[in-house]
């Protein structure tokens, strides 16, 4: 199952410069200079490698990308409900975001069908924590990673319906993120700007949790 | 369409259109970001085809990013109201002043951002909120928080410059973790809209912070 995580696609730092497809990697490299203006001269060059990171993945590549982390989610929540046994307010919390992370693999996985794509499997999943305290630091690290994952990704998709959806997750993903801080008693919004992950990044933090 | 009954729950909805006053002062203040009057022609709330949601504050990303400028001028306005109001202390007096400071960022972020695109940036709304006692306004800040996100996703898909889609990301996560702090204060859901965050288009915006925009 790691070949799903290793899709060369998605690694593939590239431009296919052939592919006909003026709507994304062009305007990518003219607006890097835009980017300079927002985040400040010093983000430019991260911003211009992740827009490049990405450029050679499809709508579907992303979303398998997506899906991916989103199989670690819910694997990761539905087993915490037994193994972390959280209680009171803390099982009210890791039910409903379990029931939000299986609800995103279901939407995502319908979505890469209706795209003509086929589903990545689901990944073997292994997480190494004890206790109340340890699932949570480690739902804090899920959860951060994943708003970053989509944030850092989201500028890559094509179709306008596709982005939307993506909206509609990492708002979810950022609310989690957020009550599982405070959980954690840790700043629940530590900065202005959620700060974007390419996918190797991403498959770097993840990996270490796939068998 | 969004509603905000969808954003907040019907009780919060009636709460935030019952505060506050008539529409003059934001008729004004909407007619004062028009960049020029040809735009207005062409301008359709409902957004036909190739006609622009937010085309009354300029042009494409221009327009996007100051409508977005407007809404972090009132929540950065709100929260520094709410911190010289002294209706909080500690911990919560703590939390808003972050907010209040992070949203300050999305201020300048934004301006700079509108100048880099060669446009003008909106000018900062005079506004008045109702600051009576702590839980209003928690209220009004979990109402104000879930808005602008639901604003942000509403308009991700119309933006096309990838870096400023990147910045605006960046922003829309950041109001979502505000959002969900301030519904766990409220003891409400941190998902109101379920797994999947509903956006609000900038008609319904708009009308819901006219209230507190006084010239």
């Amino acid at each position: 199952m790691r070949n799903a995580l290793e899709n060369p696609e998605l690694a593939a730092v590239q431009i296919d410069e052939d592919s006909g497809d003026l709507s994304r990697s062009d305007v990518l490299l003219k607006g890097a200079l835009a980017a300079g203006a927002i985040y400040g001269t010093a983000m430019v060059g991260p911003y211009v490698r992740r827009a490049l990171a990405m450029t050679g993945g499809s709508d579907v590549d992303i979303l398998n990308f997506a899906l991916t982390l989103e199989y670690l989610e819910s694997a990761f929540y539905a087993e915490a409900k037994k193994r972390a046994k959280p209680s009171g307010e803390l099982k009210a919390l890791v039910d409903l975001i379990a029931s939000d992370e299986q609800q995103h693999v279901e939407a995502l996985e319908a979505t890469i069908k209706q795209l003509g794509g086929k589903p990545v499997a689901e990944p073997k999943f292994d997480f190494p924590y004890s206790g109340t305290a340890g699932f949570l630091k480690l739902a804090q690290t899920f959860e951060d990673t994943g708003v970053s994952a989509y944030n850092g990704a989201a500028p890559m998709i094509k179709s306008k319906e596709v982005l939307a959806a993506a909206g509609g997750i990492v708002q979810v993903e950022a609310r989690h993120a957020a009550a599982i801080r405070l959980q954690n008693k840790e700043e629940p919004a530590p900065e202005a700007f959620d700060p974007p992950l390419d996918e190797k990044q991403v498959l770097k933090a993840v990996e270490p949790f796939i068998v | 369409m969004a509603e905000i009954k969808d954003l907040a729950g019907p009780q919060s909805r009636r709460r935030f259109l019952a505060v506050g006053g008539g529409s003059a002062g934001l008729a004004a203040f909407l007619a004062a970001c028009g960049d020029d009057s040809g735009t207005t022609t062409t301008t359709s709330m409902g957004g036909g085809a190739g006609a622009s949601e937010t085309a009354q504050f300029g042009k494409g990303d221009i327009g996007i990013l100051n409508y977005a400028l407007t809404l972090e001028y009132l929540e950065t306005a709100f929260y520094a109201d709410v911190v010289k109001s002294g209706l909080f202390k500690g911990a919560d007096l703590e939390t808003i002043r972050k907010f209040g400071a992070e949203e300050a960022e999305h201020v300048q972020a934004l301006t700079q951002a509108v100048k880099s695109l060669g446009g003008k940036p909106a000018p900062e709304p005079k506004t008045e909120f109702p600051l009576k006692s702590a839980k209003s306004v928690l209220e009004l800040a979990g109402t104000v928080e879930n808005l602008g996100a639901a604003a942000y996703l509403g308009q991700a898909a119309n933006i096309q410059s990838p870096e400023v889609l990147a910045s605006a990301l960046a922003i829309h996560s950041v109001e979502g973790r505000h959002a969900a702090v301030l519904n766990t204060l409220l003891g409400e859901s941190i998902t109101p809209d379920g797994a999947f965050a509903k956006p609000a288009d900038v008609k319904t915006v708009l009308k819901s912070v006219e209230p507190f925009i006084v010239g």
